[in-house]
């Protein structure tokens, strides 16, 4: 029987989607919880240029990057398409998978990270993604039709983890039913199919890592501004910039 | 087979995106008509075959658009059955062309722009010594893909040999520009060969 496996973390969307997909097609799986801050000898061995999960690991052999692991999980094993079978679908499909990932969800991530006019900005650059989004789920129960498919998988994000961060760090009015109501209803009943349900991670285990991390932000701030002051005179380059890694 | 009026590519001739699809169309042994697009005032039909990223190259095919560079090599390869495959038969082959198309375009290429119009000598050093980074690491991705031959698809152009290969000409330029010879085939001998 082929061996499968997933190295991933617990909070993480893109680890979820992966395990999702495998339920769906039925695929029998050990997951490894990995600590990212921490990371192990056997994620760095098997993603070694990106270093982040998830990773699947089919017969010892690695696959990495969440959409790419989904393609493939859906070439490989039968069960309900998580890809569309026509070309042209199939390309659109892809479509609004790159457009979820690059236009979308780090904007919003961001703007919960962020403050003031930088937050302003990464709001109105997501809203405007956000419209187009909601524009194409209009008359669909799901981006994939009847279907979790591909799209669904992509905006997991969207649906669960953004309201739960935006909730937590005060962040308003950036997905409001009102603008979005096809969005909101594609997100509850998202959220409600069957194998997502119970695939979710618990909002309260969320929220305390949310909490964690939002001690490091805010400490990190607090070292910046010192550092600004401290480092002014000398140059005024010395400002640190953090990368705030999501996944 | 697919008529040329049935198949249009809107591009800019030098754009090594537009390059891809043209490639790809090539190799499937599709006849289709170019549209030259004037990138600072963009046409009504480009606005409207890609309202989202109003970008090009777009792929008409038909009363249907396609957007993306990549996304249109896949959906050439899918769609039309004729000529040599684009990508791999092998599911995780496939998934190792997938990825490296990713890092081509997410991570490598964008640095060649960046180096071309850098004046910084400083920062044109540390974007040089990050390209040869990633030669070396796409040098092993093709010495994995070819398997001893000639192209990162085999004996035949491939997804990969379209992404990177439309790539090579913007590197020449590059290359001219800062006066450094980024495929270098000391670095990367199977690429640069």
């Amino acid at each position: 029987m082929a061996e499968v496996k997933v190295i991933g973390s617990w909070s993480s969307p893109y680890t979820r989607k992966v395990e999702m997909a495998l339920k769906m097609k039925g695929v029998e799986y050990d997951y490894i919880e990995e600590d990212l801050k921490n990371k192990s000898p056997l994620l760095l061995q098997h993603n070694p240029i990106h270093k982040k999960v998830p990773v699947l690991l089919h017969n010892g052999k690695p696959i990495v990057e969440s959409m790419v692991i989904l393609e493939y999980i859906d070439e490989v094993w039968e069960g309900p398409a998580i890809l569309p079978k026509d070309p042209y679908d199939r390309a659109m499909a892809r479509f609004w998978v790159k457009f979820i990932d690059d236009k979308c969800i780090p904007p919003m991530w961001k703007a919960c990270w962020s403050v003031g006019e930088e937050q302003e900005k990464l709001k109105e650059e997501a809203k405007q993604g956000l419209k187009f989004l909601e524009n194409e789920i209009k008359g669909k129960k799901l981006f994939g039709g009847d279907n979790i498919g591909i799209v669904d998988h992509a905006a997991n994000f969207i649906a669960y983890w953004f309201p739960i961060t935006a909730d937590f760090v005060g962040l308003q009015r950036l997905m409001t039913e009102e603008e979005f109501p096809n969005l909101y209803r594609w997100a509850d009943d998202y959220c409600s199919h069957t194998f997502v349900k119970e695939n979710l991670p618990d909002k309260d285990g969320y929220i305390a890592i949310l909490k964690s991390r939002y001690r490091s932000i805010i400490i990190w701030h607090y070292l910046s501004l010192i550092n600004y002051v401290t480092f002014l005179v000398r140059s005024p380059h010395a400002f640190p910039i953090y990368e705030y890694e999501f996944k | 087979m697919a008529a040329a009026s049935d198949v249009k590519v809107l591009g800019m001739w030098s754009c090594p995106y537009v390059n891809r699809a043209q490639l790809a169309l090539c190799i499937k042994s599709i006849e289709y008509e170019f549209i030259e697009e004037n990138t600072l005032k963009k046409s009504d039909m480009l606005l409207k075959h890609n309202p989202v990223h109003k970008k090009i190259p777009v792929l008409i095919h038909g009363d249907k658009s396609v957007c993306e560079s990549c996304i249109i090599v896949e959906y050439i390869a899918d769609a039309f059955d004729t000529g040599p495959r684009i990508l791999p038969s092998d599911a995780y082959d496939r998934a190792l062309a997938r990825f490296w198309a990713a890092y081509i375009d997410d991570k490598w290429y964008p640095l060649v722009k960046v180096l071309r119009q850098s004046g910084d000598k400083e920062e044109r050093k540390s974007l040089v010594q990050k390209l040869f980074e990633g030669l070396i690491l796409l040098e092993e991705a093709f010495i994995g893909c070819s398997k001893g031959m000639a192209y990162f698809g085999g004996d035949s152009i491939g997804y990969l040999d379209i992404i990177l290969g439309s790539c090579l000409a913007c590197l020449r330029v590059t290359e001219k520009v800062v006066g450094v010879e980024l495929m270098d085939p000391t670095k990367a001998p199977q690429l640069a060969k």
